[in-house]
């Protein structure tokens, strides 16, 4: 049967404690499992250590994790009996990215990756 | 007794024009209200972190409604709070 394919953002907010090494890990771990189940990741985003709105869990931070990818629609059941599992992460949410949103993340892109550019030659022409 | 309109003012009583409220999102095209940027969605909330209604904002309907649900997903996501006092 065909797998319809869909684009998803997932955002996690892992608890603060994690070392710096094991939210890595816990990364890898969520785009392998995306990738073994026939998803393919967009693009990653890492926001790290952030101060949120209201306490969660007694914690007054928490580590952001961002993840765009596109997926059979079967795939998000599996993420999330793995994602309730896992007590490091107080809180998940995949969204469903609609073709405007999908336009919205790449324009984004692209400009934060042409600012970084401008930023790098300006080093240089500074250099 | 000087009925209304006898009263003549000094300076002619000018009843300011209130400037023609526009939905903000029509007019510069946004097509999607991204969750994760609170400093966009706090023009859009009170000093308690209340949504504003649409009488002030003048937004249209289908954009209130996708602001909506950028809101709630931000709460959810702790990066808006759900009530407090000093929000801006």
């Amino acid at each position: 049967m065909a797998t319809n394919i869909q684009n998803y953002e997932m955002m996690l907010i892992f608890t603060p404690v994690l070392a710096e090494e094991d939210f890595k890990s816990a990364q890898k771990k969520f785009t392998s499992l995306i990738k073994e189940h026939g998803g393919e990741i967009e693009h990653e985003n890492a926001w790290g250590l952030r101060s949120l709105a209201y306490p969660i869990q007694k914690k007054t931070t928490g580590l952001y994790y961002l993840v765009e990818y596109n997926a059979p629609t079967d795939l998000n059941a599996k993420l999330e009996t793995q994602l309730n599992r896992d007590e490091t992460i107080m809180r998940h949410m995949i969204t469903h990215l609609d073709k405007f949103a999908l336009e919205y993340t790449k324009r984004k892109r692209n400009a934060k990756a042409k600012s970084e550019a401008e930023t790098a030659k300006a080093e240089e022409a500074a250099s | 007794m000087a009925r209304a309109n006898d009263i003549k003012y000094l300076t002619t009583t000018r009843v300011e024009k209130r400037q023609k409220k526009y939905c903000r999102f029509k007019k510069l095209g946004i097509k999607y209200i991204d969750y994760k940027d609170a400093e966009f969605l706090k023009k859009f909330l009170n000093e308690q972190g209340k949504m504003l209604p649409r009488r002030i904002t003048g937004t249209s309907l289908k954009y209130q409604r996708k602001l909506g649900h950028a809101v709630k997903k931000a709460r959810q996501m702790a990066i808006l709070p759900y009530v407090t006092d000093l929000l801006k």
